[in-house]
């Protein structure tokens, strides 16, 4: 005779596993140690945060028009809105930063389409932010075109000139990154490798601060008398090359992570070798390294203030050079401050933005 | 095309893969010893042995997956040489299906079976799946269409990988242990596609330890030990009257377990 199943009532968990009471015990108050542990953070944040949020912002001025709008004994934010122009737009001309504000409009504008999973034609629009936005990009900063006013680039700086720097670098340097990182795989051909090993190797040897050094200083002594090419220019190539240099190391260890299958799988379907990497082996790779390539992204957005060694003054040169001003003494604080707050905000929009790619492309499990 | 090429065509047109005096080391482990094979139009091989006897070897040579040494190897009239050309008109007419499946985990199950149609024969979208769906629908999946690899089993993934190789309308199918890495409930469903390409006359080589496959299905089965062809005969006769000694100790333990 066979046994009857009856099914067990479901029934709800015993009241000290669940609520908040059972989360702050298990989670803060386990143990003695995870408890003088939480003690002690209590303390330390009890401690710094009040006067920290004071400072910063209950006992902080806001609005005024110089130094003596600030003796509440807070942070003197009046000197930041006082020098927003010049953090923001460097020494670009007051009447013409509307050029700079279009510039930015459009790449929000353009880039949010993108956002949306699906829109016809997203490879067009993502193909013209590369490449033919930039060129527009440029033209509209620099003028002389259209009736516009010529602006030098000297006077291109502050927060415009961080974002100019690292968006070149990061754009310029993935394809770069990808060819070299490709070309440091092609065993069958010796000579394309050993170049680009050795120019990664290169690349990689010497610090930022250098290649920015020699393109400024060292690099006029070769070129022939009244050849003076753009400052700016030099800097932005050296932080390409540079960067490219790590994108290729990035690059292939996600080149290295597909299984060998894949290659054989596109080989045998006659797809030849740039459809192969760039259908099949490219799209799974950078997708594996998107944390590498965003951390890449990230050091390289910070990596951009020291482009003050050869006299272009970024969002932090400016901050620097604000705080000689005599008729702002002893706003430094708030400077570093605001500058940090910048990248801090720029960096992390990164790292999020990084996050919900993977989190898009993911397709499952692996093969 | 050398003229010993155009010779060798000339005197066999019906011979879809010719395989003469192959030779093929990986370093200095001889691994291929002068292999000498005709396949016919319609043909269908079975190729077995223990492992390590160059069986999988001698299959990815005529795709040139591996490059042989010595030797020449003629698909379908054009000779396999270094000439990428060559090469990449051979892979267009010689599918293949792998032990691991091989399929491309960011791609759907359907762009994986129109990418290589697309890029590579130009077949316009519309035409290339219209042509993928009627191949899945062969392969008994049309309803996992819109699926990622990811979420399928590994019966399902290969008939997928059958699907994707016949979108490109192939001359040659050649299969490299398609069954060995499956479970035991999966070997059938892959097997039955399996038989029912070659009931559509496709010329087949297929590596497998699937004995029954080769008895109901293979023209002639081949039995490779150490990097040679021992013993080629028709499965009756290879089955029960193996003339070599190496062949019966082979059969005698994998029909016996």
């Amino acid at each position: 005779m066979s046994q009857h199943f009856v099914p067990l009532p479901d029934l709800p968990p015993p009241g000290n596993s669940v609520g908040p009471v059972a989360w702050l015990r298990s989670n803060l108050f386990s143990g003695w140690l995870n408890t003088s542990l939480t003690v002690v953070a209590i303390y330390i944040l009890a401690t710094t945060l009040p006067p920290l949020i004071n400072w910063l912002f209950i006992s902080a001025d806001w609005v005024g028009e110089g130094k003596e709008a600030c003796d509440s004994g807070g942070a003197c934010w009046v000197f930041v809105a006082n020098r927003w122009d010049i953090f923001i737009y460097g020494f670009y001309p007051k009447d013409q930063t509307w050029r700079v504000d279009l510039i930015f409009a459009a790449l929000f504008v353009l880039t949010a389409p993108l956002f949306f999973k699906q829109l016809p034609g997203k490879l067009y629009l993502g193909g013209f932010i590369l490449f033919i936005y930039p060129l527009i990009a440029f033209l509209l900063m620099r003028g002389g075109v259209f009736g516009l006013e010529p602006v030098e680039t000297a006077k291109w700086g502050g927060f415009t000139l961080t974002l100019l720097l690292a968006g070149v670098g990061c754009i310029a340097a993935l394809p770069l990154g990808v060819l070299l990182a490709l070309g440091r795989q092609a065993t069958n051909m010796p000579v394309v490798k050993g170049m680009c090993v050795l120019f990664i190797e290169f690349w990689r040897g010497v610090p930022l601060i250098t290649v920015l050094f020699m393109s400024s200083v060292m690099l006029p002594l070769f070129l022939p008398e009244g050849v003076n090419f753009d400052k700016l220019l030099r800097a932005l190539i050296g932080i390409t090359l540079f960067q490219s240099a790590y994108m290729a190391e990035v690059v292939r260890g996600g080149l290295q992570a597909i299984p060998k299958g894949q290659y054989e799988a596109a080989d045998a379907l006659g797809l030849g070798y740039w459809r192969k990497y760039g259908l099949i082996v490219l799209p799974q790779a950078l997708k594996i390294v998107i944390p590498g390539i965003v951390n890449t992204f990230i050091a390289l957005f910070k990596d951009t203030t020291l482009v003050i060694i050869v006299g272009l003054l970024e969002l932090l040169g400016m901050v620097k050079a604000s705080l000689g001003d005599p008729a702002w003494p002893d706003v430094s604080r708030e400077g570093y401050v605001f500058a940090a707050f910048m990248f801090w905000i720029f960096c992390f929009a990164m790292s999020r933005y990084s996050q919900w790619l993977e989190r898009k492309l993911h397709t499952g499990h692996k093969r | 095309m050398t003229a010993e090429a155009q010779l060798a065509t000339s005197k066999s047109e019906d011979k879809m893969i010719r395989l003469v005096g192959v030779n093929k080391w990986y370093d200095k482990f001889h691994v291929l010893k002068d292999i000498n094979l005709e396949v016919a139009k319609g043909e269908r091989i079975v190729v077995c042995g223990p492992s390590g006897s160059g069986k999988s070897t001698m299959i990815r040579c005529i795709n040139r997956l591996e490059e042989h040494q010595k030797g020449q190897i003629i698909v379908d009239g054009i000779e396999l040489t270094s000439d990428l050309r060559n090469i990449e008109t051979i892979r267009k007419e010689v599918g293949m299906v792998f032990q691991h499946f091989n399929l491309f985990p960011h791609l759907t199950v359907l762009e994986n079976c129109v990418l290589a149609p697309m890029w590579v024969r130009k077949t316009p979208r519309k035409e290339a799946e219209a042509t993928a769906m009627s191949y899945l629908e062969k392969v008994k999946i049309p309803d996992q269409a819109k699926k990622y690899p990811g979420q399928l089993s590994g019966g399902q993934q290969q008939r997928v990988a059958i699907a994707r190789s016949l979108c490109m309308n192939p001359r040659i199918m050649l299969f490299d242990e398609p069954t060995s890495a499956l479970d035991p409930e999966m070997i059938k469903e892959v097997l039955d596609t399996m038989i029912s390409l070659a009931e559509s006359g496709m010329t087949m080589m297929c590596v497998t330890h699937e004995m029954g496959f080769a008895k109901t299905v293979a023209d002639r089965v081949i039995f490779m030990d150490r990097g040679q062809i021992v013993e080629s005969n028709a499965p009756h006769e290879f089955f029960n009257n193996p003339q070599n000694e190496r062949t019966q100790l082979f059969l005698s333990q994998i029909l016996n377990h």
